[in-house]
């Protein structure tokens, strides 16, 4: 190589070295920028909600022949988008497995977790993640085969039980297990759907997981009724949805939909009556629909923003029927999914 | 030969030099800006870059624990457990995988029709179809329609095969175990399959020919002519075959066996450090193929020509 060739070599090095260097510091302004703005002003410009959902979860969510999305984790995601855009189906949904999940909202492939997720304090103060209002209550079960006799855990020593990897579910039952002194098999599955398949095969005697799943999946097992879920409560699971940490003006959005969802409910309101609400005289309901006051434009949004929810999704009764209610194939029992006013644990700080 | 009256820019040793350093330069800022990136990123999702989490307890169960371990242990006992699986599976698969793909690549340049054709419909298969097809294949399709536990098929009351695995006097196997094992066996039995046709092939026809006038028996040619010569072709690409079925181990998360990788994830996902995890998956991983492949190294040398 002659000194013609040596320098024809390295002169693009030596160029891409030095542009390198005000491009690196550029993106550390724009950075440092996004560390200020918020993910809510992003969104906006965006025009669309990206949404992490399971999408396997009959009625909380998941996609129906029609190719739609439908469920109670998705009207969460539908609703934010109806205050964001006055428009539920703004909304670009990802599926993400119960291990994907967490990194995704970390690195802001999505913009909310929507997804039967448990609300823990690790995840809360050591993931990165930041929670909103709890929207469902849930414990963990255990789903037997009729046959099999079993009627509480101890009927499951020795035996191989299935759950799915990178869940509170896969803990309990070891924690469980481990405070009553019964040795079991763990069958760990990445998939869901492997996971019920391995258990409809017989290879597992059990299946542990959120009741509401349990459920769920029972609906779309084989012989649905040839399976029983045990009365045995092997802990709570609130499910919340999910941003990431350290960007509380977004944070305080999604927190305050769901919350809108709960007090619509408690005012009465639903999608069919809430244009006569417009004239109320009640001063809760006139700051609560933006008819008086600015509630919404501290937040970033307009002040009419629950009106939209609720004319576009409904109120938190609404979508708990029209998904897991006694008209749906999985007729979940409202229990303590019920409004504080009747007996439940759903409450809402006021709007004021 | 150094002419001193010529200046610096002028002499290639200088410029060599200046590249190697230019080079390193560039890697050490490109891993600079890749880490100060991280951290950044991680700052502000308020977390602290760091293996402590390794010390806290697991809390999570384990099927197949070669080594005692329970869910009170610490996350590095946990990945213990997962690396011996590993490393079961990987060990055991090489053996297996060697004896198929000798056999399967020796049969099909046989001059019996149907075993010809067997193998070459093997190869044909495994080779091309997915792998984790075929894992779910073995898993679901052979080892769960076995009968349950409670009918299990005894063998000469030695051993007993059910849904959930071989029992042997002193151990017992899991599905999830053979499973892993049956695909990774025949999948890459069948690429080996290849490379020991090849290697055969490339053995010049004379020498079968002066090995047969010599009045030896077929087998015996292969056996101390032919395949001694082929393993000097056969080696190499050899090595990356197990280096691909270690690698290919990781896919047992699909099947629920728990190997290292599997294990990693669940601790990253607990833990919410993606970073740390994946960085330690990376080396186990690292490790593993570079080990195989010193071995291999080692090996090869031992079959190539000696020059004397």
């Amino acid at each position: 190589m002659d000194k013609k060739t040596l320098i024809l070599a390295i002169a693009p090095l030596i160029l891409s070295l030095t542009a390198c260097t005000p491009e690196v510091a550029n993106t550390g302004d724009t950075g440092a920028k996004q560390a200020t703005q918020s993910r809510l002003d992003t969104i906006k410009s965006r025009g669309q909600l990206i949404c992490g959902v399971s999408g396997e979860l009959p009625g909380f969510s998941f996609v129906g022949t029609d190719g739609k999305y439908s469920g109670l984790d998705v009207d969460v995601c539908r609703a934010i988008a109806s205050a964001l855009f006055d428009n539920p189906d703004a909304v670009e949904y990802r599926n993400l497995n119960a291990k994907e999940r967490f990194t995704a909202v970390q690195t802001a492939e999505v913009d909310v977790l929507s997804r039967n997720t448990t609300y823990t304090l690790s995840r809360d103060t050591s993931v990165g993640l930041e929670f909103a209002p709890i929207i469902f209550y849930d414990g963990q079960g255990i789903m037997v085969r009729k046959s099999s006799g079993s009627k509480t855990l101890a009927d499951l020593k020795d035996k191989a039980i299935c759950t799915q990897t990178g869940t509170t579910n896969e803990q309990n039952l070891a924690d469980q297990m481990r405070k009553r002194g019964i040795p079991y098999k763990p069958l760990v599955f990445e998939d869901v759907n492997t996971a019920y398949a391995t258990y409809a095969q017989g290879r597992c005697d059990a299946v542990t997981s959120d009741k509401s799943q349990l459920i769920s999946r029972r609906s779309i097992l084989p012989n649905p009724e040839d399976n029983v879920i045990l009365d045995e409560n092997l802990s709570s699971e609130p499910f919340a949805p999910a941003v990431a940490d350290g960007d509380s003006k977004w944070a305080n959005t999604v927190k305050w939909v769901v919350y809108s969802l709960i007090k619509a409910e408690e005012l009465g309101i639903n999608s069919q009556n809430v244009a006569k609400f417009a004239n109320s005289n009640d001063p809760e309901i006139r700051r609560f629909l933006g008819t008086e006051g600015n509630l919404g434009q501290g937040m970033g949004l307009p002040n009419d923003f629950a009106v939209r929810i609720i004319k576009h999704v409904g109120n938190y009764g609404e979508i708990y029927d029209r998904n897991l209610g006694a008209k749906t194939k999985l007729n979940f029992p409202r229990g303590q999914n019920q409004l504080w006013t009747k007996g439940g644990l759903l409450f809402s700080p006021p709007f004021r | 030969m150094h002419n001193f009256k010529s200046p610096l820019w002028r002499d290639r040793r200088y410029w060599q030099i200046i590249v190697q350093l230019i080079a390193a330069f560039l890697v050490a800022f490109v891993v600079a800006i890749l880490w100060i990136n991280l951290n950044r990123n991680l700052q502000q999702l308020g977390i602290k870059f760091g293996f402590d989490f390794l010390k806290q307890q697991a809390s999570f169960d384990i099927s197949e624990t070669p080594i005692s371990y329970n869910p009170s242990d610490t996350y590095s006992r946990a990945l213990w457990v997962g690396l011996i699986n590993s490393l079961r599976v990987a060990i055991a698969g090489i053996i297996f995988t060697t004896i198929v793909g000798i056999f399967a690549g020796i049969s099909r340049l046989s001059d019996n029709w149907l075993l010809r054709n067997i193998a070459g419909v093997y190869v044909e298969i495994f080779r091309n179809t997915p792998l984790l097809l075929q894992l779910l294949f073995w898993y679901f399709a052979v080892f769960l329609s076995l009968p349950k536990i409670e009918n299990q098929i005894s063998v000469l009351n030695l051993v007993s095969i059910s849904q959930s695995g071989v029992q042997f006097p002193w151990f017992r196997l899991s599905s999830e175990f053979f499973a892993l094992l049956m695909g990774l066996t025949f999948y890459t039995g069948a690429f080996v399959a290849e490379i020991v046709r090849g290697g055969i092939q490339s053995v010049p026809k004379g020498q079968w020919e002066a090995a047969r006038s010599l009045g030896l028996k077929p087998g015996l040619v292969m056996r101390l002519v032919i395949f001694p010569q082929a393993l000097r072709v056969i080696v190499p690409p050899l090595t990356s075959q197990y280096l691909n079925l270690t690698k290919n181990s990781s896919l047992a998360i699909a099947v629920g066996y728990p190997d290292v990788y599997f294990v990693a994830s669940t601790t990253f996902n607990q833990t919410g450090r993606a970073v740390e995890a994946m960085l330690l998956i990376m080396l186990t991983y690292l490790t593993l193929s570079l080990t195989i492949s010193l071995g291999m190294n080692f090996f090869n040398r031992m079959v190539t020509i000696k020059e004397r």
